[in-house]
């Protein structure tokens, strides 16, 4: 009965979709307000909807009701609640489902506190909103449908991928649909105002928080994933370059220069054609990104199940909105005004550089994703593309773009002044000198470039603290007056300085890791010692154990550390015989000069194992780092929702900031 | 500075990034990318040693043999032809004579390949897409075969 619910539910939404899609379009043609406004109560209706739909599946999953071929193929009753739940998603048609709630979640938004929208904007961005909506609920209703009976009901589930059954993993998906799905808001707005035939830089401030949104939830999805990664899969890295992460990869590129174009629209009105073309490449590449993961064209860690039907669906799906956004794209975008040109050095400048880099390593990761694609298709010939590539285009692309990260926002906007950025910059890069000078003395093993590599990642920390004490005229005035001045900072401020110095925590965790990260492969019988990075382990043999769904095969390793003892490490190897599967669990220690890295291998001769030990230097900075980023943005937010909840007063607000920073 | 100039200066500025990615990008083109060979097309193709490949097929059953360290060696099959592999590390959790396999290293001098990394999908009836696709022309896997219809993980 549940899922029946359920299933009715889906087939409403994609009525009350078509309706948001259809009438609203008429409503503003016909000039009838009354049928622009049902796009309202719709977008409300469709999320209701929808998250009935989502709740009966939960409930099927929950109650383990294996009359429902999805939970019966998905899940098991001795699997823990958190897993059961979180293999909601942890399938095809469950996550798709996930998926078109999102989406109903940001429609159901921006009906709901969009008030403030000019009526014509919201119903436009409401039936695109809607249009997608259609395309999705039909994909499940006539493709992926959850709601599947089998009779007879089998006796128990086949379990979910033991690899999924992780706590990072269960929160993984909602965060990066949230990113991916979040992006559809920006593509809205750009196709409404094509629509339209008029762009503003209201438009920008309208689209700039539902932007950021979903930036900070794709940044901690993708974040999540690779932590995942790194301490489920076993072999201590965190990101593969595999193309599934890209699919992921690639909206956030885009999507990090939205951010930063349609800051330049908002403020200096700008950029316009640009921005529009960026929110519609932002969402084009998650939707390809979803087309990636679910056609079954990758072999990857993350891909669904294969299924050609489902692919062909997808594709169909991304030709009409790629297709079609691009079409009016070419042929409404000349209608949309074109903003002034500006001098190369400014902080609109700084920000075309940004867009420039972002979009062109973002093109770069494009191509060594696909080629391979391309190439098969072609040619028939298999080859893999892989980190070498990556690290040989994108880090180049990328590595200039954070050295001018902290000369951006010291440029005042029209006309910047550099020799005097640079100036405001000499701490800082009198301090990243130090530091490469002192890494190099202290540590001369590894690539010579990781010491540059360090004071890149020190010189974005710097930089962004150099912003604020600009800003708030440290050593100039007085503490009191400094102190007076950092509390008046507009948030924004916090939270551009945030993500910035974010990204440069970022880049020492992953230079350190990838450039002296240790890695040890012994055969140990017990008693058996290994040595690493000051670390003393000493193998005291396996133990078998009993997990609530998998048994697992557990080693002791006694670790000291100069003779004192740190901790025991247990890493051990699980089969799940439901499943007929089995996973590899690291044992970790964590510190924050690295992470030690224990994986127990194959049984070899007398009782002795295969052990991978590695040691990671400060890896942990990486997802600090995203944290910082993702903190930063929400600091951000709750600045500008308070401008945009109230477009008059932020007249006032901006002349009040535009007086402080001058 | 004349309106022109700017324009100068954005446009010049997007073809020297430009310029800079594609020439990137067709470099790293002809150094970094890594081609997929059965055993078949090694014995084919004249592969010169060093040269980076994936190798992949079905391990041979009976083939596993390990060192006294943690050094393996095995033997990768597509039926028509086979090749000795050896490999020093870890092996996957699913790594099983008889399933398929995906290595990625280089050919030694004399005609072994020496794998550096191994993979190998979270899947009892996990067959890679690629090796299936092989085997289906050597004509020893048929479609309707569970091979790689279920959503794994692949660990290296």
């Amino acid at each position: 009965m549940i899922a029946e619910t359920g299933h009715y539910a889906l087939i409403l939404a994609l009525g009350v979709a078509i309706v948001q899609m259809v009438l609203p379009i008429l409503g503003t043609r016909l000039n009838d307000p009354r049928l622009a406004a049902v796009s309202i109560p719709a977008a409300q209706a469709q999320f209701l909807l929808i998250c009935i739909a989502f709740g009966a599946l939960t409930a099927a999953y929950v109650t383990s009701d294996f009359s429902v071929l999805n939970v019966w193929q998905n899940s098991h009753s001795a699997k823990p609640m958190l897993y059961k739940i979180s293999g909601v998603w942890g399938n095809h048609e469950g996550s798709m489902v996930l998926w078109v709630l999102i989406l109903a979640l940001f429609g159901a938004a921006v009906a709901t506190f969009g008030s403030n929208l000019p009526r014509q904007l919201q119903a436009n961005v409401l039936a695109v909103q809607g249009s997608i909506a259609v395309a999705f609920l039909l994909f499940i209703v006539i493709a992926s449908n959850p709601f599947l009976r089998v009779n007879p009901a089998p006796f128990d589930g086949q379990g979910l991928n033991p690899v999924l059954q992780d706590p990072a993993l269960a929160f993984h998906p909602p965060f990066l649909y949230a990113g991916y799905v979040g992006f559809s808001m920006a593509f809205s707005f750009a196709v409404a105002a094509l629509i339209d035939g008029r762009i503003d830089a209201a438009w920008a401030r309208w689209v700039r928080p539902w932007t950021l949104a979903a930036w900070m939830c794709l940044t901690l999805g993708i974040a999540m994933g690779s932590w995942w990664a790194y301490y489920e899969l076993g072999w201590g890295g965190f990101w593969f370059w595999d193309p599934v992460e890209n699919a992921s990869f690639m909206p956030w590129l885009a999507g990090t220069a939205l951010l930063h174009s349609a800051l330049v629209m908002e403020k200096r009105d700008a950029l316009k054609v640009w921005t529009v073309l960026l929110a519609i490449i932002t969402f084009s590449l998650s939707l390809m990104g979803t087309f990636l993961v679910r056609s079954g064209v990758l072999t990857s860690v993350h891909a669904f199940a294969v299924d050609p039907e489902r692919g062909v669906f997808i594709l169909g799906i991304m030709a009409v909105f790629i297709g079609g956004s691009f079409a009016l794209f070419a042929w409404r975008a000349p209608l949309l005004s074109q903003g002034g040109l500006f001098a190369p050095i400014s902080r609109e400048g700084s920000l075309v550089l940004n867009n420039l880099l972002l979009t062109v390593a973002c093109a770069a990761v494009f191509v060594g994703t696909l080629y391979p694609l391309a190439l098969e298709s072609i040619t028939g010939e298999k080859i893999s593309v892989g980190a070498p590539f990556f690290n040989m285009t994108f880090v180049p692309l990328v590595v200039p773009l954070l050295i001018a990260v902290p000369f951006g926002p010291l440029l005042a906007w029209k006309r910047g002044d550099l020799l005097a950025a640079a100036q405001r910059l000499t701490a800082a890069a009198v301090i990243c000198l130090v530091t490469i000078i002192a890494v190099l003395a202290v540590n001369r093993s590894g690539p010579w470039l990781a010491p540059l590599g360090i004071g890149l990642g020190l010189w974005l920390i710097c930089g962004a603290a150099t912003e604020l004490a600009t800003r708030s005229k440290l050593f100039d005035v007085s503490w009191s007056e400094t102190w007076r001045r950092l509390r008046n900072l507009p948030r924004a401020s916090y939270g551009t300085a945030l993500a910035h110095a974010g990204v440069g925590v970022m880049v020492i965790g992953l230079v350190s890791t990838t450039a002296w990260r240790i890695e040890r492969i012994e055969a140990l019988a017990p008693g058996g010692k290994v040595d690493i990075a000051g670390y003393e382990l000493v193998f005291q043999g396996v133990e078998e154990r009993q997990g609530p769904n998998y048994r697992e095969l557990a080693g002791q390793f006694a670790v000291t550390r100069g003779g004192a003892p740190v901790t025991t490490l247990t890493p051990s190897k699980r089969a799940f015989a439901v499943e007929k599967s089995a996973t590899t669990e690291a044992g970790i220690h964590n510190s924050w000069r690295g992470d030690l890295y224990v994986v127990l291998g194959d049984p070899l001769k007398d009782g002795a194992y295969s052990v991978r030990v590695y040691f990671n230097p400060m890896v942990r900075l990486i997802w600090i780092g995203a944290l910082i980023m993702f903190f930063g943005g929400g600091v951000s937010l709750s600045d500008r929702r308070l401008r945009v909840g109230a477009p008059k007063r932020a007249k006032a607000r901006r002349v009040a900031v535009a007086a402080v920073s001058k | 500075m004349t309106r022109k100039q700017r324009r100068g200066v954005l446009i010049g500025t997007c073809l020297v990034v430009l310029g800079v990615a594609v020439g990137l990008v067709l470099y790293a083109m002809r150094d970094s990318i890594v081609f997929f060979y059965s055993p078949s097309d090694i014995a084919k193709m004249e592969i010169a040693p060093g040269q980076r490949i994936r190798l992949g097929g079905l391990v041979e059953t009976g083939s596993v043999k390990r060192d006294l360290g943690t050094t393996v060696h095995f033997a990768v099959t597509d039926g028509a032809k086979t090749m000795p592999v050896t490999y020093t590390g870890v092996l996957p959790d699913l790594f099983r004579e008889g399933q398929g396999v995906v290595t990625e290293g280089a050919l030694t001098p004399d005609g072994m390949f020496e794998a550096d990394s191994v993979l190998a999908k979270h899947d009892e009836n996990y067959m890679p897409p690629e090796v299936a696709a092989k085997l289906k022309e050597q004509g020893l896997w048929q479609e309707g075969e569970p091979a790689g219809a279920s959503g794994g993980v692949i660990t290296q």
